[in-house]
């Protein structure tokens, strides 16, 4: 219905970062040097505080896009302008550097630079892909809604088993208390159902119910042996519940992983950003001191 | 015994007026039903700052009042009192008689009689009682201002309201709860507090007795219920009935006090010094229309002067006289308000009070000749009468039309709540009377003229916009009186697919979606704003309506037959070009939407969420959206650290998403009911809070949306800079409130950034492009290109 950040006013920032590159190699391609290509030459010194520049504006980023009253442009403009150029900063960067490299902090700048492209690159790509599959995979309905839903068949089966033996009560309350999705980012990230559950007679530690499983299976082996017509149905009713809550569990899991996708690069790209702009600022002095 | 006056009512009003008649050292007494003074402002909320609008009036009382803790006013009437003779517990059931003998009888059976009485009751009304055996049993009570102050009892709540479930639902947290609950679902209460109680009781924490009425309550603690299924015997430590009030126009009526209309927010007729048609009964505060603390007690003292039979200016005078300052007349503040009632035939009726309340209330304009008064499409919904003068309203046709002294103007807008419909222009030097909306419909709900005045002159108008520009004025006139105006609520058919076509639809106020069945399934193939029609299609070709016609949000329209229609055809020529051309433009748009149906369910979603009576609304395009919520934190950044907005909140469908945000309604109901006015319109749309928000709550109560709320100030926000190289002090979006009692809040909402340069700051910060304002006829852009 809108448009995305790379489409941005029919690709403006695109045009300008291809105009940024073409005349970095135009430029590259006419210079002649004396001794091969380096930061030292003309060229290099050039590229040097155009890349160096671009590294400072496109940092300012996360000024502006905390400015909310600021009037220069919209926050997607910047987003767009800011990938774009983003991008045109590797070639500005390699042909500053004149493809020589080094155990050196010059080289280091180079590389922390490449990871923090790289890392937005990342971050475009999960920008554009994942936000239209959370939608899908939520069905419409908020990420606190499907918790509630959760919440709500917790409940349900917390009733369902009050008319059964006590031992399905503990068997239902330890299946809640031990549900465990996306404790820790990188089970997150890898969509792992971590939930525990203590069945009657069992191990006390617990057992994986990953899925619902261990409890669906233990629920169908007593309802096949359950002798009491009623008892039998009461357990299907708790049973059908524990389906409905795998299928909300995979959904919410999904949810968990797309999300953390959305937000994980950013751990990488701000990090790395301050370590770039430390790397820079001493490659520029080192610069000045051994001219 | 006989007093010189007695006053009935503690409260700002009838307090006032006690300390002025002690003041005076006449032989008076106040009653009050309650055993404290100030009976609504006891249940504020402890330490709830109490706010002393309207600003610009004077304090004129032998009392005490400016804005403060609610403690700090209260202490300070308590103590202005002093030996005022006031009975407490001394509940008022009928007032008889008049000047100079007014008899005042109480519910204990014991008659006073007076030479004059001042009726200060208010418009809370008393609280309902449960009308069995017991019901004034020490443990029953019918309001309850701490829910923490009990625990460990059994406490029976008897009603199904939001009181009675806000009171169940705190109180179930330290005691055992058993609601009772006359029918068989809580269906008065909000969506909110209807989860709040289902959920309590489906999870057992509080339990419900449903399709239950109370028989009776024993004195040994306990309750006797009549159930569905029989009796039932409830021991309780404690019965909490929450039934709502008694208005108090019952009574009010019962003394012989006469309203000018059945309308239930009409107002008695009162003197200009504060008499009812009752001689020597007087009515003063909320229930005579003045709900402002200020207002109230002003009226406690003058009313008083006025029984001495002492001539005082009210306190507002100076104000009036300021006001009249700039016009060409000459006169005196009495005479210049006789002569704008002399000049405006539609105020003749209305008493003098409200009048001259009317015009406090209300900007008296001078434009010079050539100046424009409002502009066609500005958003203001006031109401202008020409006191002086000559203006140019125009047209399309280029022919403007010229209304004078006497006539009125911006009606269309107060009654639509839509932008303006044509720019009006001083054609001489004028004067003009410009009355907020808010008081115009006052006026409306209590005099039956005003508003037959009004409608007809909007009906009138209507016609001539739309159908018939060369019609003559009493040609129109005699259609707008065979015409009938019809009252849908949302989601109400005002005709289906297949009916006789017998009539053709103007739409007043609200909105309708017209659909047509395709394949099995209903589908919206437009929209319809007010200000226009429907209908007309099976009146110039088919005899039977061509698609099914349903309000979204209550809708007001005003219906024309068909013969009525078919006469005004024939008399006038244009007419059925021009309906044909409206019908040209509604097939092509119905076959476009028929080639694709999903665009029709995506504005029926939409309308659902009540879009229907938006002007412009934030949506969110799922596809696009990485919940960062920087829309909330620009929000918050933007206006004093408090978001208006709620991303995450609200429905979904097609990868629209509907956030918790403010609409800016066509007919915004938090404006409904705001004591110091402060919930404005810009002409540009927005709706926003002024500063003189007094905090009592009701838009946010009013609002069905949920998106306004109360926010305290917080704290200033650090130094941007500053806060990313050292993170000290809260980052954007999570400031702090200042004053951590959260007393002094006031109602906060979506102002569109009006003040900010660049529009809207949710849509400017996101980085995603997914956040977009737009009004309802653009709705259908939404689906046009596709996503």
């Amino acid at each position: 219905m809108h448009e995305s950040i790379l489409a941005f006013r029919k690709r403006r920032y695109l045009w300008v970062a291809l105009g940024v590159i073409g005349a970095s190699f135009v430029a590259y391609w006419i210079h002649d040097p004396q001794e091969p290509p380096n930061g030292g030459t003309w060229l290099g010194y050039t590229l040097g505080v155009v890349g160096a520049g671009l590294i400072v504006w496109l940092t300012w980023f996360g000024v502006r896009k905390r400015r909310y009253a600021s009037t220069a442009g919209t926050v997607q403009g910047w987003l767009s302008a800011h990938v774009y150029l983003g991008m045109a900063l590797v070639v500005v960067s390699l042909l500053h550097s004149g493809f020589q490299y080094g155990w050196n902090v010059h080289t280091l700048a180079l590389v922390l630079m490449l990871v923090v492209v790289i890392s937005g690159a990342y971050g475009v790509f999960v920008y554009l892909k994942y936000p239209q599959r959370i939608s899908e995979n939520r069905g419409g309905v908020s990420n606190s809604e499907l918790l509630m839903q959760l919440e709500d068949l917790d409940k349900r089966s917390v009733r369902a088993a009050r008319d059964l033996p006590p031992e399905y009560a503990e068997f239902v309350d330890s299946g809640i208390r031990r549900t465990q999705l996306g404790a820790t980012l990188w089970q997150r990230l890898r969509n792992d159902d971590q939930s525990r559950i203590v069945l009657p007679g069992g191990d006390p530690a617990g057992v994986t119910n990953a899925g619902q499983e261990a409890a669906l299976d233990w629920l169908a082996e007593k309802q096949s042996t359950a002798s009491d017509p009623d008892v039998a149905a009461k357990i299907g009713e708790l049973s059908a519940l524990l389906r409905n809550k795998r299928r909300l569990m995979k959904q919410l899991a999904v949810d968990l992983k797309l999300q953390a996708s959305l937000e994980i690069w950013l751990f990488v790209h701000v990090p790395m950003t301050a370590a770039l702009l430390v790397a820079l600022f001493a490659h520029i002095l080192v610069v000045f001191l051994y001219w | 015994m006989t007093f010189d006056l007695i006053i009935v009512g503690g409260g700002p009003a009838g307090l006032s007026a006690a300390a002025h008649a002690e003041h005076l050292g006449m032989n008076y007494v106040l009653l009050e039903g309650s055993s404290a003074i100030a009976n609504t402002i006891q249940r504020y909320q402890k330490g709830k700052h109490v706010m002393a609008e309207p600003m610009v009036v004077p304090l004129r009382s032998d009392l005490s009042f400016s804005a403060g803790s609610r403690e700090a006013v209260l202490d300070g009437w308590s103590s202005g009192l002093g030996d005022a003779s006031v009975r407490f517990n001394a509940e008022v059931t009928a007032i008889a008689g008049e000047k100079p003998s007014l008899e005042v009888t109480l519910a204990n059976g014991e008659t006073l009689s007076a030479a004059a009485v001042v009726l200060a009751i208010g418009l809370q009304g008393n609280p309902r009682k449960l009308g069995v055996v017991g019901e004034a049993e020490p443990f029953v009570q019918y309001t309850l201002d701490d829910p923490d102050e009990f625990s460990g009892e059994t406490i029976v709540v008897v009603g199904a309201g939001d009181a009675a479930i806000e009171n169940a639902v705190a109180l179930s947290r330290q005691n055992s709860v058993i609601i009772v609950n006359r029918r068989d679902e809580f269906a008065r209460a909000k969506d909110g507090n209807l989860n709040l109680i289902t959920r309590a009781i489906d999870d057992g924490s509080i339990k419900c007795f449903y399709s239950t009425n109370v028989g009776s309550v024993e004195s040994g603690k306990a309750i006797n219920l009549n159930t569905e299924t029989g009796q039932a015997r409830v021991e309780c430590d404690r019965i909490i009935a929450r039934l709502g009030a008694i208005p108090p126009r019952g009574f009010v009526e019962s003394c012989g006090i006469e309203f000018p209309s059945e309308d239930r927010n009409a107002l008695p007729e009162l003197s200009n010094k504060y008499e009812s048609n009752v001689p020597g009964l007087h009515i003063i505060g909320a229930l005579g229309g003045y709900p402002l603390i200020k207002q109230a007690m002003n009226q406690g003292y003058e009313v008083v002067e006025f029984i001495k039979g002492n001539e005082i200016l009210p306190a507002d005078h100076g104000i009036l006289e300021a006001k009249f300052r700039p016009l060409p007349f000459n006169t005196d503040v009495d005479a210049t308000l006789t002569l704008i009632r002399s000049r405006a035939p539609m105020f003749e009726d209305i008493n003098g009070l409200v009048l001259r309340e009317l015009v406090l209330a209300s900007e008296i304009l001078t434009p010079k000749r050539g100046n424009i008064v409002f502009r066609k499409n500005d958003y203001t919904n006031t109401f202008i009468s020409i006191i002086d003068g000559q203006v140019e309203i125009e047209t399309e046709s280029g022919t403007p039309i010229t209304l004078e002294a006497g006539q009125f103007f911006g009606e269309m807008s107060l009654l639509s709540g839509r932008r303006r419909s044509a720019t009006v222009k001083a054609s001489t030097d004028c004067v003009l009377l410009e009355s907020p909306r808010r008081e115009i419909i006052k006026l409306m709900n209590t005099y039956e003229p005003v508003r037959t005045s009004i409608d007809r002159t909007f009906i009138v108008r209507t016609l001539r916009a739309g159908l018939v520009p060369d019609a003559l004025q009493l040609e129109l006139e005699a259609i707008a009186s065979s015409t009938e105006q019809r009252n849908y609520n949302a989601d109400e058919v005002l005709f289906s697919e297949g009916d006789e076509a017998d009539g053709l639809y103007l739409i007043r106020s609200g909105s309708v979606s017209v659909s047509r069945r395709i394949g099995g399934r209903d589908i919206v193939t437009s929209y319809v704003a007010a200000g226009n029609y429907v209908g007309e299609m099976g009146l110039v070709g088919q005899s039977s309506r061509s698609a099914t016609v349903k309000a979204t949000v209550a809708t007001e329209a005003i219906f024309l037959s068909a013969d009525v229609f078919q006469t005004m055809m024939m008399r006038n020529t244009g007419l059925r070009e021009r309906v044909q051309s409206t019908v040209k433009v509604r097939l092509s748009e119905n076959l476009r939407m028929e080639a694709a149906p999903e665009a029709g369910d995506l504005i029926s979603f939409l309308m659902q969420q009540g879009l229907g009576e938006a002007t412009d609304v934030l949506l969110i395009d799922e596809s696009l959206c990485v919940g960062c919520d920087n829309c909330e934190t620009a929000c918050a950044e933007t206006h004093g650290g408090t978001s208006r907005l709620d991303r995450a909140a609200g429905p979904s469908y097609a990868q629209v998403h509907v956030p918790t945000s403010c609409r800016h309604c066509e007919d915004p109901h938090c404006m409904r009911d705001c004591p110091p006015d402060a919930i404005r319109r810009a002409p540009n749309g927005e709706v926003y809070i002024q500063e003189s928000c007094i905090g009592c709550g009701n838009c946010e109560r009013n609002c069905p949306y949920g998106v306004i709320q109360m926010a305290g100030e917080k704290e200033p926000a650090p130094n941007l800079i500053n806060w990313l190289l050292t993170g000290k002090g809260s980052g954007p979006g999570q400031r702090e409130e200042l004053d951590a009692s959260g007393l002094q809040k006031k109602a906060v909402k979506c102002d569109m950034c009006k003040d900010l340069s660049g529009g809207p700051a949710c849509v400017r910060a996101c980085p995603t492009g997914a956040a977009l304002r737009m009004s309802p006829s653009e709705f259908v852009n939404l689906t046009k290109g596709g996503s």
